[in-house]
């Protein structure tokens, strides 16, 4: 059966840790949401519930790091990225520290929690964080590969941790690297470059939606937004000279924002960002708010189709 | 400890105080206020109890130093330096351009230094992960910590005053620098912080008060501390900010000061009378 996401987080992490007795965890008081309770179970004595204080969550994982430790700090994205933001810039990184921080509930997964939970800037936050590599797996086996490449990475990371069951996107096999996008769809009109576990599968979707009316659209997955894969991105464009970035995040400071600047210096293309555009978070089931902000399929075939049309102009 | 060791212990501050006053000198302005509060207990640690090797600065086995009040890090390079961690000519580098002795502490950048510091209130919570750290690598090894009166504004303080004890973490040994001024003026009138004992004591530390400039006061609080089992411990440090530097003392606006050569001379002077 196909697990919780969250689930696979406490499993891989106890994995690690029965491996490397330098793995520790960190929670402010969201085991429960987080699902890490058989983590603690497991390893009572390397697992640090602080309570309701994730500024001391950051700087306790920054100084046990400093003792060779490997911390995963936990909370939801919104309190991990924004409340914490200056110990995790501080103490974990301007230090040069290992603090591994985990957002979970990124984006509209905040979901019933509503507005103040809802995460669409942590993305734009950490990618102005000097070095550090910034994840957003898209289903359990690459989360797991990643929870794996963060903790043998010798250096700070931010993952941002989508809690529930999506459909798997890889098999076992895979193997992921830091910096390195996934094609999962080749195609010539049109790429769309998707990060995470709400919009993955929504570029998947309108790669076959696209398909049937004539229009052959790449799809790339991009477990890492920072760094971020150039290289992959620069040679898609010219392949298909239009671009459509898909996140569970603002269109600003995000994947959409990572991919322009890239194409603006080294090929500048035509490019569309599905994503949420100057708005808050509200209340509303996952699903719901899907639809209310337009992180579908149906929006990324509207973006593709536009864009299309626009390089046709352009090229008349 | 006999009045030899405490001639020699005064000697060494002395010496602390002549080279942080110089290099704030050198430099023509500095956190001069708070550097020069914490000499003795600097002094103390550095001579007396702390278990350390300044051949070997990033030793496992050592105790750990947190500066979390980081502004005062020139006080502590000096001491650094006359321990043997770096030449003493690189204190004349403070704060300049390419320096390995910045502002606030760093611990990428100056031997001797064991966290980086400068953003209040971290610093607490920082000396808890290393001391949970310690006790997870079975290291039986202090962590030092000092924060300042002002830096007790910070809610962050609290989060960790609440989860030290909540860890037993009796390797843990802290000092606030209360010399009651801030930034702006006197903590009283900028944000009083009440009775600094009685919450430290409530948040559940073995909490002692001494007077910051007394050896034999800091060195019983310090022992005391030392053989708490249970509990991390405070020690409120009754200090006077800037002490020692003529051109500073008594000043409420020494936080942060511009010196002249002058100053600097007359008060090196003073500092070799007394």
């Amino acid at each position: 059966m196909n697990k919780e996401m969250r689930v696979v987080y406490a499993e891989t992490l106890i994995e690690l840790a029965e491996e490397n007795e330098d793995i520790v965890l960190l929670e402010a008081d969201l085991m429960k949401a987080n699902s890490t309770k058989i983590f603690k179970d497991r390893f009572p004595e390397r697992t640090f519930d602080v309570g309701v204080a994730e500024a001391n969550m950051v700087g306790i994982a920054a100084g046990l790091s400093a003792t060779g430790k490997i911390p995963f700090a936990g909370s939801f994205g919104c309190f991990a990225a924004r409340r914490a933001y200056d110990q995790f810039f501080i103490s974990a990184n301007y230090a040069r520290l290992n603090v591994k921080l985990v957002g979970s509930f990124p984006g509209i997964a905040g979901a019933l929690n509503g507005g103040t939970h809802m995460p669409f800037e942590d993305l734009g936050l950490m990618r102005n964080i000097p070095r550090l590599v910034v994840m957003e797996p898209c289903d359990g086996l690459s989360l797991k590969r990643f929870m794996e490449i963060a903790a043998s990475y010798k250096g700070s990371c931010y993952i941002r941790l989508h809690p529930r069951a999506v459909p798997p996107i890889y098999d076992e096999r895979e193997s992921f690297e830091i910096g390195k996008g996934k094609v999962l769809k080749e195609g010539t009109d049109v790429t769309i470059i998707a990060t995470g576990a709400v919009l993955v599968p929504e570029a998947l979707k309108a790669h076959d939606m696209l398909s049937q009316e004539g229009i052959s659209a790449a799809v790339i997955d991009m477990p890492t937004i920072k760094p971020i894969d150039e290289g992959l991105i620069v040679d898609y464009a010219k392949k298909t000279n239009a671009v459509v970035t898909c996140e569970n995040h603002q269109i600003v400071n995000g994947l959409g924002s990572a991919v322009s600047e890239v194409l603006s210096e080294q090929y500048p293309t035509l490019l569309r960002r599905v994503g949420v555009n100057e708005e808050f978070g509200e209340v509303g089931t996952l699903e719901y708010l899907q639809q209310r902000y337009r992180l579908t399929a149906a929006e990324i075939v509207t973006k593709a189709k536009e864009i299309i049309n626009l390089k046709r102009e352009c090229h008349s | 400890m006999d009045r030899i060791q405490i001639q020699e212990l005064e000697k060494q501050a002395k010496e602390i105080r002549r080279l942080t006053i110089q290099a704030f000198g050198s430099l023509g302005e500095g956190h001069v206020g708070g550097a020069l509060s914490i000499v003795e207990i600097l002094t103390l640690l550095y001579y007396r109890y702390m278990q350390i090797d300044p051949e070997d600065p990033k030793k496992e086995d050592r105790d750990r130093l947190v500066l979390s009040k980081g502004h005062a890090g020139p006080a502590l390079y000096a001491t650094l330096a006359l321990r043997g961690y770096f030449p003493a000519d690189w204190l004349e580098t403070l704060n300049r351009g390419g320096t390995r002795l910045p502002s606030h502490c760093d611990m990428n950048l100056t031997p001797g230094i064991d966290m980086t510091t400068g953003s209040l209130g971290q610093g607490i919570s920082t000396a808890i992960g290393l001391a949970l750290g310690n006790r997870l690598n079975r290291i039986d090894r202090n962590v030092y910590l000092i924060i300042g009166d002002g830096e007790s504004d910070e809610g962050q303080i609290w989060e960790g005053a609440m989860a030290a004890p909540h860890y037993a973490l009796s390797n843990l040994i802290a000092f606030t620098d209360f010399n009651r001024m801030q930034i702006g003026g006197y903590t009283d009138e900028i944000m009083s912080l009440g009775d600094l004992d009685a919450k430290w004591k409530a948040f559940g530390w073995f909490t002692q008060h001494v007077d910051g400039h007394n050896f034999e006061a800091l060195a019983q609080a310090i022992e005391a501390a030392q053989k708490e089992q249970e509990r991390p411990s405070m020690i409120i440090l009754d200090t006077i900010k800037g002490k020692g530097a003529s051109y500073a003392e008594g000043d409420v606006a020494n936080h942060y000061m511009p010196v002249s050569q002058e100053q600097t001379k007359e008060a090196l002077e003073k500092l070799e009378r007394n």
